[in-house]
């Protein structure tokens, strides 16, 4: 499964916090596409208007040519598009494998459902803690339970915020080895992330966000090289001449 | 909430239990003996079926005082006006049931929309909405009590028993759905909602509708407890049908029993409602039981935050690994003994 | 028929004004330490009685007993804060301080039972009787004297609130606790006295509802903390101008349905609950509310 997830011209604010200013971005399906920016930029919330946690002030969002602004998170989920959270959000008083279970899985029986389950905590490698209460996962094995339960219903987008925050590195290796290979599936990604390391290495698009609004978008090699990134994480005082 | 009493509860152990709570009645016939058994069996079906609401969803109610009373006065007006008496009248139950599930509705629909602070706020309102309108109201004769018709022809001393049976099939009918709700779907949809309900919207669960049928479920049940209650009891004062300390007994058996197991609430009333009834009788003053009553709530709170079932289970699960480990086998990790002290130091460091 | 209207305005405005006063303790420790608590309102008549003892018992004026029964009330919220409050934690703290709250309220209700029996007392002083000369009718002084010492009381609340450092430092812990321990601030200490001061405000409020109310016993509490729930919540939790709004609206609205039809007017406050959470479940001033959690 996959599709194209697209946010136009979208405009966000708090109060009278302005969090995002005519916001367009475009997730193209089968690719992973990296979302970053210095802090406060307006990456989770947009994040949370693609995915129903917020509504807009005005704008769109589009999966493939399908107008989803506005939808509440579990029609958006049904339209087959998952996300995690910044700071992981699990079950903690259900035990791992009733994590896995709580997306409802359609058309299959019990047995199969289970099965699924546990085929996903296999790949990303928590399988022996399926019968622990979620509570008691370390940071880390909480951050892969997330990225296995939002995959159970096989998303056509799937958006992860700091995939690799607070983890060490050999975990992020495995992390972002993951999401190659449900990639070359079909499965479209846009990741929000603060390690350019792995951003660079694991996304086919960048598109950089400053002050609630798209500043630069392309390859990652283009975006490394681009002075208005530069800016946008630095300030603009940087002098010409430098 | 890890569950450990309920595979002790297994059908081979339940049925053991329930046959027990079966010839009880015939084996104590002392009236006084089987009018504490019929109360407590009510208040078991009355906690399971709260349970079953807040426990499993986390949405603290404490106005089920409105369900409780809406069944009673339903019986007595229904017994009344269609001139049912005696056993009949407790077929009369079902639909006292299906009257409480009905107000659930819309009661929900606007409680179930707040977060959960002012969920348990709104119940509370609720519930002195439902006792001003029993004292105003024509129809429930006001505050100067309802008259039920009490079957007249019954031998005094085995009066009770009917009385008995009936509450202990509700009761014992409650347990079981608790226990299959717990291992359903939506039973875990519930307890996810409990846990992080925007994180499982995020994961396609919908909260309402989840949210509101567990409420009708439950305002089903004591809306059928309400109503044999009332039968019982014979009168229907509205400052007794719908009483501020019932909601506040019922939270404090499932507490104590442990919140959102499916023993926890049972052995809760079991424990609680008997001592409160003899507590009762002992003291020629109410407030003192109240004091206690009180006192004892704080002590539970405070202490038995989980309630005597859980805590006890983990004292149980600690004792075990630390005989494991006297033995020199290799321990298992008591990762199950520490889950709910972990889980509760995660819940409490990232919402509140 | 314009003068019983005009009354009963006015009587629902400072009327109302009494009810803000009551309502402000619980909104200012719900806004601070996201704290229902359910025993404002037998606090409330506690503070009433205690300005009975002090009136009959003691023969000491019902206001300048005030200077009293505040600091002891305050010591009281304290109390129950330290004892029965800061100790929990874990998943279910805010419903478990809710249960304890009301627990609290049980047993002070039992004690109260125990002292005073369940007859109706009243707060008696020669301003209560009295009454000012209006417009065509006649506005017990005691109202006035009420409605005075509300505004002053509320008064004071938003300057300890908005113009001292502790105010500030209590501000600071009601938007984001774990910052506040960060930058040095003792979270329990500010909890408890935040605490109290709800709980000392509810002291001056006791006193002025045990002269209006023509008669209270311990079972008062309940009518009390529903009212007291009800502006709460319609006003929006955590605003307190927005709870003197709901208290006036509210009390007005039941004053005047009361010329009609006298057993219903209660309801009035209820009903107007139910239908403004219909339409705004966060209440008219409430903070939006973090979803459900």
């Amino acid at each position: 499964m996959t599709a194209t997830l697209r946010a136009e011209g979208v405009t966000k604010s708090f109060g009278g916090v302005q969090a995002l200013a005519d916001c367009s971005l475009t997730a193209s399906a089968g690719r992973i596409t990296g979302l970053i920016g210095p802090n406060g930029s307006g990456k989770t919330t947009l994040f949370n208007v693609m995915t129903g946690y917020e509504k807009t002030d005005s704008g769109h969002v589009f999966l493939d040519d399908r107008k989803i602004t506005g939808a509440p998170p579990y029609r958006v989920f049904g339209f087959g598009i998952s996300r995690t959270f910044q700071l992981t959000r699990i079950f903690p008083r259900l035990t791992v494998l009733e994590n896995m279970l709580v997306p409802a899985q359609h058309g299959k029986s019990a047995r199969r459902q289970r099965d699924h389950a546990m085929d996903l905590l296999t790949f990303t490698g928590i399988a022996g803690h399926a019968a622990a209460l979620a509570g008691t996962l370390s940071y880390g094995q909480r951050k892969l339970l997330e990225l296995a339960y939002v995959l159970v219903c096989d998303p056509a987008v799937v958006l992860l915020d700091e995939p690799a925050g607070g983890v060490n590195p050999s975990l992020i290796h495995h992390i972002s080895d993951r999401i190659r290979e449900l990639n070359k599936n079909g499965c479209t990604f846009l990741i929000v992330e603060h390690n350019m390391d792995f951003v660079m290495g694991l996304c086919h698009e960048v598109t950089v966000l400053d002050s609630g609004a798209v500043v630069a978008s392309g390859p990652p090699d283009a975006i490394r090289t681009d002075p208005r990134v530069l800016d946008a994480y630095l300030g603009s005082d940087t002098d010409d001449d430098d | 909430m890890p569950d450990r009493l309920t595979p002790l509860l297994r059908p081979g152990g339940a049925l053991v239990v329930l046959a027990v709570i079966a010839v009880f009645p015939l084996v104590f016939t002392n009236p006084t003996a089987t009018n504490f058994g019929v109360v407590t069996l009510i208040f078991v079906a009355v906690c399971s079926a709260w349970n079953l609401f807040s426990g499993f969803s986390g949405y603290l109610s404490l106005g089920h005082a409105v369900f409780y009373g809406t069944g009673a006065y339903f019986l007595v007006v229904a017994a009344n006006d269609w001139h049912v008496s005696g056993s009949a009248v407790f077929l009369l139950l079902p639909l006292a049931g299906i009257v409480a599930a009905i107000i659930a509705v819309p009661l929900g629909l606007v409680a179930l929309r707040v977060r959960r602070h002012t969920f348990v706020v709104i119940t509370i309102a609720f519930f002195f909405i439902a006792q001003l309108s029993a004292s105003n109201l024509g129809v429930t004769g006001g505050s100067s009590g309802a008259i039920v018709p009490v079957p007249g022809n019954w031998s005094p001393a085995t009066y009770n028993n009917p009385f008995y049976y009936m509450a202990l099939i509700i009761a014992a009918a409650t347990v079981a759905l608790c226990w299959q709700v717990r291992r359903s779907r939506f039973g875990l949809q519930l307890r996810a909602i409990r846990d992080d309900e925007d994180r499982a919207a995020g994961l396609g669960v919908r909260a309402m509708p989840v949210k509101l049928t567990a409420l009708v479920i439950s305002a089903f049940i004591t809306g059928m407890a309400g109503a044999l209650w009332v039968y019982f009891i014979g009168e229907a004062f509205p400052q007794f049908v719908f009483d501020p300390l019932f909601d506040l007994a019922v939270v404090l058996m499932a507490f104590f029993g442990g919140l959102g197991t499916i023993a926890g609430p049972v052995l809760g009333a079991l424990i609680l409602e008997p001592t409160q009834l003899w507590l009762n009788l002992q003291q020629s003053n109410e407030y003192e039981s109240q004091i206690l009553f009180g006192a004892l709530f704080l002590v539970v709170i405070l202490f038995l935050p989980r309630g005597v079932l859980p805590t006890g289970a983990e004292y149980a699960s600690a004792l075990r690994a630390r005989l494991l480990r006297r033995r020199g086998d290799q321990p298992a990790v008591p990762a199950q003994a520490d889950a709910q002290t972990q889980a509760d130091a995660q819940a409490a460091g990232s919402a509140s | 028929m314009g003068s019983q209207i005009a009354q009963a305005i006015a009587a629902g405005i400072l009327g109302g004004g009494v009810y803000a006063l009551m309502a402000a303790g619980l909104t200012l420790v719900f806004g601070v330490l996201d704290i229902i608590n359910v025993a404002q309102g037998i606090l409330v008549v506690l503070g009433a009685y205690l300005s009975y003892v002090l009136s009959v018992h003691l023969h000491i004026d019902l206001l300048l007993g005030l200077l009293i029964t505040v600091p002891a009330m305050f010591v009281i919220g304290v109390v129950i804060y330290w004892l029965f409050i800061r100790p929990l934690r874990g998943a279910e703290r805010t419903s478990m301080t809710l249960l304890a709250c009301f627990a609290v309220a049980l047993i002070i209700e039992g004690v109260l039972y125990r002292e005073f029996g369940s007859n109706y007392v009243s707060l008696k002083a020669s301003y209560i009787s009295s009454s000012v000369h209006v417009l065509g009718f006649y506005l017990p002084d005691i109202y006035l004297i009420g409605f005075a010492l509300a505004v002053v009381a509320i008064g004071a609340l938003y300057l300890v609130l908005y113009r001292t450092t502790f105010g500030r430092t209590i501000r600071a812990t009601m938007q984001n606790q774990t910052a506040a321990r960060l930058i040095g601030i003792d979270v329990n200490r500010v909890a408890a006295l935040t605490f109290g001061i709800g709980t000392a405000v509810t002291a001056i409020g006791g006193m002025v509802y045990g002269a209006i109310s023509g008669g209270f016993t311990p079972n008062s509490g309940y009518d009390l903390i529903s009212r007291l729930l009800a502006i709460v919540i319609l006003a929006g939790m955590g605003s307190i101008g927005g709870a003197l709004v709901a208290a006036v609206f509210m009390t007005t609205a039941e004053a005047l349905v009361d010329i009609w039809q006298p057993d219903w007017s209660v309801a009035v406050f209820y009903l107007a609950l139910v239908i403004i959470l219909t339409i705004r479940p966060t209440g008219l001033f409430g903070r939006r509310a973090a979803r459900a959690q």
